[in-house]
């Protein structure tokens, strides 16, 4: 017999909101183990677009304060890169950009307008096609696969605790408390526990009476090969998302999603689809001097919605030593700021530096059961469809 | 029929019908892909069999399908000419089209997928097809993947330059182009698939003026007799480094690992005739069960009867399957695979398969060779060369150099670390040194990479899981793969994000009179 594990905080899901609240929980001294089911980072954390310009978010400030110091911070390279552009092709595109810039100044941020020749100066590889853009003088974009990993050895580093293919089998209570919980990999006991784990989420919160409400769906990127640099890496439109990494790459995702049923030991397949082409002729059209780059990969991420798309940051009422989040399929650009909640939650039983009251579980209480098919959030085959 | 909410922006509806529908796709036109399609088309099939060859000289150079290495003429430029030279050094190709079956050259399979799991909304079953000007898609019922094998790659000092090849694509240049460029060549390995590379040389007219093995015998019989007179045939030897001048290389040296003497062998072309590996890349995408099969060298489909696979309309035929020994089938024994693959694709009776077994293990001796070269190389040695990569850089799971030199944490960390932390995993490797993340897509590196892991870790190769392949797996650019003609469907339904109404409606704003404003403005869009 091993001996039992365990830990003051056990954090279910080494997701990047799991790993950044670990990683802030370890800051301030707390003896705290992460489990995965598998790898690290290996779901959506590690394939989304790397965005961090969530300015509609309560903990954007505290994003934009903590992202620039995250590698001196981690101790290890996160390829974070400060400011977007977001250029219009056509008229309708650039009519809803400036909207948009109005609703950042409106936020207090700075949003400056770019002409043509200005877009194609930051973004070279932009065409004759530009209309004009932004320029959001905030937010910015890092590597997700490498900031992920980057936040599971800043744990370890201080002393934290990672368990990778350990999946979580039943939350085991006592009273009105939690204790611990049963893993494929041993019995782990805990004082407090923090469940981040993504589409699973729902189903392990369930036998506490907890309703976290979620619908899964893939969403599909591409990568081209390597470009010369440009100025300013974080640059979409077009209806895409996306960047150049530091390496060169065009890396863009956008467009229709596919919703899953995702089982309790989560996704089996992360399948791309056809898609690519409709994503390829996207970004040839927003980078027309690139369109001759050849798509090297495609992937597809599964992410979790709540059904408002916002997140949920909370703590339990019952049982009390809970707290929950799910970032509803926003969650790598704020997690530096999603972390230091969880671990105001977990310690200081509320949120220091931000008002995040609107984003409790509570709010789904009366939610009908039979919400995902009023949304048509269930897998839906083309022929149902056309 | 009682309709149900759909989510418009899903994408349920939107993906276009394909071009058009066939019944038995082939994909892939060597022995096997012609025989297939012979087969069904006289039993009466619609069947359409398609070629990737000849390929875009831009490939080429990527090394693309296979390990070129450079060593082609220029005569590869001249697709017209070379899509005649294609079909005449392929007698299947006329059979099959004499049989009724319709055939394309110079077209890519990029793609393939069928409805399933987190694919309801596929328009059926479906393949993404490509040329060098435009992509399409063509639906099919059933679909034969004879794709074939690639050459597993090893590097040394000087790998990198003209005249280091695979031997799979040293037989595509030699049959299938007649545009190899070589005169003088050596060969890594004495194994089944260097013997046959040797019989193709002789029967070329090409030199073999040695040949090289880390082990300390010879490996397969036939080498040590008759066919051996004239090389120089070196065992208990590691290639050192590859000389060359700007026309690529003009010399290898190798040492004897018992004596420590160094030997320069003079040669324009260095074949790595070590071994193949099956081309799964299309049946990973397709989700079909993939395992590591050691006779054949690498990953193969998993299959009962060496016909069928894992998913019920998706069949393999030819090396793909697995050939002996890491080497290619010989002309009938894949012909036979062809046929056999059509008849269980057509629901016919199927006689049994020949026992095609070797006891040559094609995986344990490539991770030999592995131990040997990367043992005598340079801790610099560049093992990934899209991403620059080396070997040292691998084993430390150390950031590229693009990112300045590793902070100190950085520095102490390194594979054995990762290790004491879970099993060996490729695909975490690549993202941390972006080995295998370059522009081959890992044609060049993957092989050897993982064999690398699984010695670092002391593990058997085959327990390094198979690093994913993902859509498109051919490098072809943006505007080729892009679809020019987006349905309206498609057009009317596409947002940056989920589309879910509210969600970016900023926080403040949540639960007033305001957040009907933004609703106004942006419905669910971020930025369109």
């Amino acid at each position: 017999m091993s001996a039992r594990l365990g830990a003051e905080v056990v954090v279910i899901g080494g997701g990047v909101t799991g790993l950044s609240a670990a990683w802030w929980l370890a800051r301030s001294g707390v003896n705290v183990l992460v489990l995965d089911k598998g790898v690290v980072g290996w779901e959506a954390s590690g394939r989304n677009g790397g965005g961090a310009s969530h300015y509609h978010s309560p903990l954007f400030d505290e994003e934009q304060r903590l992202w620039p110091l995250m590698d001196e911070l981690l101790g290890y390279s996160t390829e974070y890169r400060r400011e977007r552009v977001v250029f219009a092709t056509n008229d309708h595109h650039m009519a809803q950009y400036r909207r948009m810039a109005q609703m950042c100044r409106d936020l207090g941020r700075q949003v400056d307008d770019l002409d043509p020749g200005q877009v194609r100066d930051m973004v070279p590889l932009a065409g004759d096609n530009v209309v004009g853009g932004i320029h959001l003088r905030f937010g910015g974009q890092a590597n997700p696969q490498r900031a992920v990993q980057a936040y599971a050895w800043a744990i370890q580093d201080l002393g934290g605790r990672i368990l990778q293919h350990a999946r979580v089998e039943r939350i085991l209570t006592h009273g009105d408390q939690v204790t611990g919980v049963e893993t494929t990999r041993g019995t782990i006991d805990c004082d407090h526990l923090v469940v981040a784990a993504g589409p699973q989420s729902e189903a392990l919160l369930a036998p506490l009476g907890a309703r976290l409400p979620l619908a899964a769906a893939r969403a599909e990127m591409i990568v081209t090969e390597p470009a010369p640099l440009m100025p300013v890496g974080g640059a979409d439109g077009n209806g895409l998302y996306g960047r150049q990494t530091l390496r060169g790459n065009l890396a863009y995702g956008g467009g229709p999603h596919e919703w899953m049923e995702i089982g309790p030991f989560g996704p089996t397949r992360r399948p791309g689809s056809p898609l690519v082409r409709n994503l390829a002729r996207r970004v040839a059209e927003l980078l027309p001097r690139g369109a001759h780059l050849r798509v090297i990969r495609g992937w597809a991420g599964v992410v979790e919605n709540t059904p408002d798309g916002r997140p949920v940051i909370d703590r339990l009422d019952s049982p009390g030593n809970v707290t929950v989040a799910t970032m509803s399929g926003v969650g790598f650009g704020l997690s530096p700021a999603t972390g230091h909640a969880i671990r105001d939650l977990v310690v200081e039983g509320r949120c220091t530096f931000a008002d995040i009251g609107k984003l409790t579980i509570r709010r789904f209480a009366g939610l009908p059961e039979d919400w995902r098919e009023s949304a048509g959030w269930r897998p839906t085959a083309h022929a149902e469809a056309v | 029929m009682a309709s149900r909410p759909i989510d418009a922006k899903a994408l349920a509806g939107k993906l276009p019908e394909p071009e058009r529908r066939v019944q038995l796709l082939i994909v892939g036109a060597g022995a096997a892909g012609c025989a297939a399609a012979v087969e069904a088309a006289t039993a009466g099939a619609r069947v359409l069999l398609i070629d990737e060859n000849p390929v875009d000289a831009g490939l080429m150079g990527l090394d693309a399908p296979l390990y070129y290495g450079g060593r082609y003429t220029a005569a590869v430029q001249a697709k017209a000419r070379m899509l005649e030279q294609v079909f005449s050094a392929e007698p299947g190709l006329e059979a099959a089209m004499e049989a009724g079956a319709e055939v394309e050259l110079g077209v890519y399979a990029w793609g393939a997928w069928i409805p399933g799991e987190g694919l309801a909304a596929l328009p059926g079953a479906v393949a993404g097809l490509a040329d060098e000007h435009r992509s399409w898609m063509v639906g099919f019922d059933k679909l034969i993947v004879a794709a074939g094998a690639r050459d597993t790659a090893f590097a040394f000092k000087g790998w990198d330059q003209p005249g280091v090849m695979g031997a799979r694509a040293f037989r595509a240049l030699l049959q299938t182009y007649n545009a190899f460029a070589g005169r003088r060549v050596a060969i890594l390995g004495s194994g089944p698939l260097a013997l046959d590379t040797i019989r193709l040389a002789h029967d070329a007219g090409v030199d073999v003026v040695a040949v090289i093995e880390v082990a300390d015998s010879v490996q397969a019989a036939g080498l040590a007799t008759g066919l051996a007179t004239g090389m120089d045939v070196r065992v208990a030897c590691v290639p050192l480094v590859a000389h060359g001048d700007h026309e690529g290389v003009t010399a290898l040296t190798v040492r004897d690992t018992r004596t420590g003497e160094n030997f320069v062998i003079a040669c324009d072309t260095i074949i790595q005739a070590i071994s193949l590996t099956p081309t799964v890349e299309l049946l990973d995408v397709l989700g079909a069960a993939i395992a590591p099969l050691s006779c054949a060298g690498g990953h193969a489909p998993a299959s009962t009867d060496g016909a069928r696979t894992s998913l019920p309309d998706v069949f393999i035929a030819g090396d793909v399957a697995g050939a002996p020994g890491g080497s290619w089938l010989a002309r009938e024994a894949a012909q036979a695979s062809g046929r056999r693959a059509a008849r269980r694709a057509l629901g016919l009776e199927v006689e049994p398969a020949p026992e095609a077994s070797s006891d040559f293990d094609a995986l344990a001796y490539q991770a030999l060779w592995a131990r040997v070269l990367f043992g005598a190389a340079d801790p610099s040695l560049i093992i990934c060369q899209c991403e620059s990569v080396s070997l040292e850089a691998l084993l430390a799971a150390r950031q590229p150099d693009y990112l300045g030199p590793p902070p100190p944490a950085m520095a102490r960390r390194d594979l054995g670390e990762l290790l004491r932390d879970g099993p060996v995993n490729q695909d975490q490797i690549k993202r941390l040194t972006r080995a295998c993340m370059g522009a081959c897509q890992a044609r060049r590196c993957r092989e050897q990479v993982a064999l690398a892991l699984a010695g670092a870790a002391n593990i058997p190769p085959a327990d390094v899981p198979l690093a994913g392949y993902r859509a498109p797996v051919r490098p072809l650019p943006l505007s080729v793969i892009a679809d020019w003609r987006e349905t309206p469907e498609m057009a009317a339904g596409w947002d940056v994000w989920f589309g879910i109404r509210g969600q970016w409606t900023p926080y403040a704003d949540i639960g007033t009179e305001r957040e009907a404003l933004y609703d106004g403005l942006f419905g669910g869009d971020m930025h369109l």
